[in-house]
């Protein structure tokens, strides 16, 4: 069971959420509508991750992801998981800045799938990562660095791994054992001339840093 | 003939009472624009009195402006275009509000022009009449000598003999052939003269022909976009939310005796109302992505660079960002290039690069692809985007030979 505080301005995703988290067995400590009171809720109730919509009163912009900066900041063992309408690669890199330990960042659309938005909710509670797809694909497509080298099997284990799947994870979502997913992310890392045997964020951070320079 | 043509033309005789109308209206003007100004000056430190007649003397120049525009329009043909509007205003005499007409150019080009109006015409006038008096005076001069008894015509105390009779007669038909073309070149000098005093810059004409067409072309764009956010909306989004109601109504219906056929359609349900979400949420990117307002053209374009199904590579490099009309120009125009290279080129490859040249400076887009090229820069998607781009004064070149390569080029400015 995860202790959860939600911070939604929309009443009806907000109830929402709620019931969805209340439903797989987590407690939601605490729901607010805004960036203050959410922050008051993190330093009274002191869940084990947030998750934050972007887009919040007073200026709709990125109250949320400010938000999200703050708290990781502040409280860094507490995780975030930013949701919102529109996914985009420059905030990620913003809400990474330094680590992906404990952060997510996806699409609200991906909480309709809700067994695999409570996995990524328990991976960024546990300090992992989760990236959404659209947004490993805008990374992808801004790389720094040609990734003309990688057969497009091994972009798909890149594109993964830059989600923050584990090696698991990876094999299920590909339908391969999990010793060829291992053989892609060796192939991948000797191509990219990237240090092998990472793991975890360390690894997420690698690939990220190489791929939009990302900062360590 | 085409001499004698000229002789009898409306347009000459126009022209000659243009001028002699002109000299009885600037007699007229000149004794009312003068004494008012300098009245109006003097009177000014008694404001109460100067201003009034300031206010009503500038009043004055600018009706008789209006009236002169009519009069050339009337006697010479003469299209001269009044100020557009805004173009007047000078700066803001917070003081004085109401004599603000003071510090605009046009004023002064009005008075200036009012006060010379007279001397102007005067001087057309005598001209024109000279040429004409001279050449009657001088074509007839035989006659007049045949005419008097005797013979013997003095001139200057002598006698004129008849072969220089018949050369003054001839020099005096020269003259009278040439006074229309003398009395219409002096009207035409007259409206160049008026053109510039009361008209508005040059430049400023054209800029306002330019403006006019590219605010219809704004406003057709606009409405464009507006026709295709309600035909997306009505194909997509909407017709998906039908078919996720439909599917949930079934389902409803089916709980109670089949299970699992409403399982089925749930998941169904579930599918569409996603695929709605996507879509909603492609439109709404297309229109105006809030990460354009956030984070600006470079963060916005890799939205753009991740959904194109042909890889794009991204270029940016731009120092200072763009005013947000320039930014959400120059994405539309990468967003429907993109759009296009996916649809008809056939590309391998695509290339974006963005290049800001100082502030105020340029802005230029480049969108390329190595596909078979043959765009129409005419063609409805292309037209469209040099519309938009013309909107914000900016220019759109399209190369695309046949066999390609095709390259879009745009130029926004970016000052202010």
């Amino acid at each position: 069971m995860l202790r959860v505080a939600i911070a939604e301005d929309s009443v009806l995703l907000r109830e929402g959420l709620t019931r969805l988290l209340a439903e797989a067995g987590h407690q939601v400590v605490a729901a607010a509508t805004d960036a203050e009171e959410l922050m008051r809720a993190v330093e009274t109730c002191g869940p084990d991750v947030c998750v934050i919509d972007v887009r919040m009163p007073p200026t709709f912009t990125d109250e949320g992801l400010r938000a999200a900066l703050v708290i990781r900041d502040r409280w860094p063992d507490t995780g975030v998981l930013v949701l919102s309408q529109w996914v985009e690669e420059r905030y990620a890199t913003e809400l990474i800045s330094g680590s992906p330990h404990g952060i997510g960042y996806l699409l609200k659309d991906r909480v309709a799938d809700v067994s695999e938005f409570l996995d990524a909710l328990r991976r960024v509670a546990d300090g992992g990562s989760a990236l959404d797809p659209e947004v490993v694909a805008q990374l992808l497509a801004r790389s720094r660095h040609p990734l003309t080298v990688l057969t497009s099997r091994e972009r798909e284990v890149l594109a993964l791994m830059a989600e923050g799947r584990s090696n698991s994870d990876i094999a299920e979502t590909l339908i391969v054992s999990g010793g060829a997913v291992g053989k892609h992310i060796n192939s991948i890392f000797s191509k990219l001339g990237l240090a092998s045997g990472e793991h975890g964020h360390r690894r997420v951070l690698a690939v990220l840093h190489y791929l939009n320079g990302v900062t360590s | 003939m085409y001499f004698v043509r000229d002789l009898v033309s409306p347009r000459t005789w126009l022209a000659f009472i243009h001028h002699f109308i002109g000299v009885c209206v600037g007699a007229v003007v000149v004794w009312i624009v003068v004494p008012g100004l300098v009245a109006g000056a003097l009177g000014l430190p008694v404001a109460m009195i100067g201003m009034p007649i300031l206010g009503t003397t500038l009043r004055f120049t600018d009706w008789f402006a209006r009236a002169e525009r009519a009069r050339f329009a009337v006697t010479l043909g003469e299209r001269i275009p009044d100020w557009p509007a805004g173009t007047r205003s000078g700066y803001r005499l917070r003081l004085l509000p109401r004599l603000a007409k003071l510090s605009e150019r046009a004023t002064w080009r009005e008075v200036s022009y009012a006060v010379l109006r007279g001397p102007l015409s005067a001087a057309a006038a005598f001209v024109t009449l000279g040429v004409w008096a001279f050449g009657l005076i001088m074509v007839t001069l035989p006659l007049f000598d045949w005419s008097l008894p005797g013979g013997g015509f003095h001139v200057g105390g002598r006698t004129l003999q008849e072969t220089k009779a018949v050369f003054v007669a001839v020099a005096g038909l020269l003259v009278l052939l040439a006074a229309p073309q003398v009395t219409r070149g002096l009207a035409v000098a007259d409206a160049a003269l008026a053109r510039r005093l009361l008209g508005p810059p040059g430049g400023l004409a054209a800029r306002v022909a330019e403006l006019e067409l590219s605010r219809e072309r704004v406003v057709d764009a606009a409405e464009a976009e507006r026709r295709r956010i309600e035909r997306d909306l009505h194909d997509g989004a909407q017709q998906r939310l039908v078919a996720l109601a439909m599917e949930l109504g079934r389902a409803k219906a089916r709980f109670t005796d089949d299970i699992d056929a409403a399982r089925d359609l749930v998941d169904s349900a579930h599918a569409q109302a996603k695929a709605a979400l996507t879509e909603l949420r492609d439109l709404v990117r297309g229109v105006h992505p809030p990460v354009l307002t956030d984070r600006g053209l470079d963060a916005a374009l890799s939205g753009l660079a991740a959904r194109s199904p042909v890889p794009v590579e991204v270029h940016v490099d731009m120092p200072v960002r763009p005013k947000p009309l320039v930014e959400a120009v120059a994405y539309f125009v990468v967003a429907e290039a993109l759009t296009n290279v996916a649809k008809h080129s056939r590309a391998s490859q695509a290339k974006v690069v963005v290049e800001g040249h100082g502030y105020p400076g340029t802005l230029t887009v480049i969108i390329s692809d190595d596909g078979i090229g043959g765009a129409d820069p005419n063609g409805a998607g292309l037209s469209g985007l040099a519309n938009r781009v013309s909107g914000v004064d900016g220019r759109l070149t399209v190369e695309s030979p046949y066999g390609g390569p095709t390259i879009i080029a745009v130029e926004l400015p970016c000052s202010g």
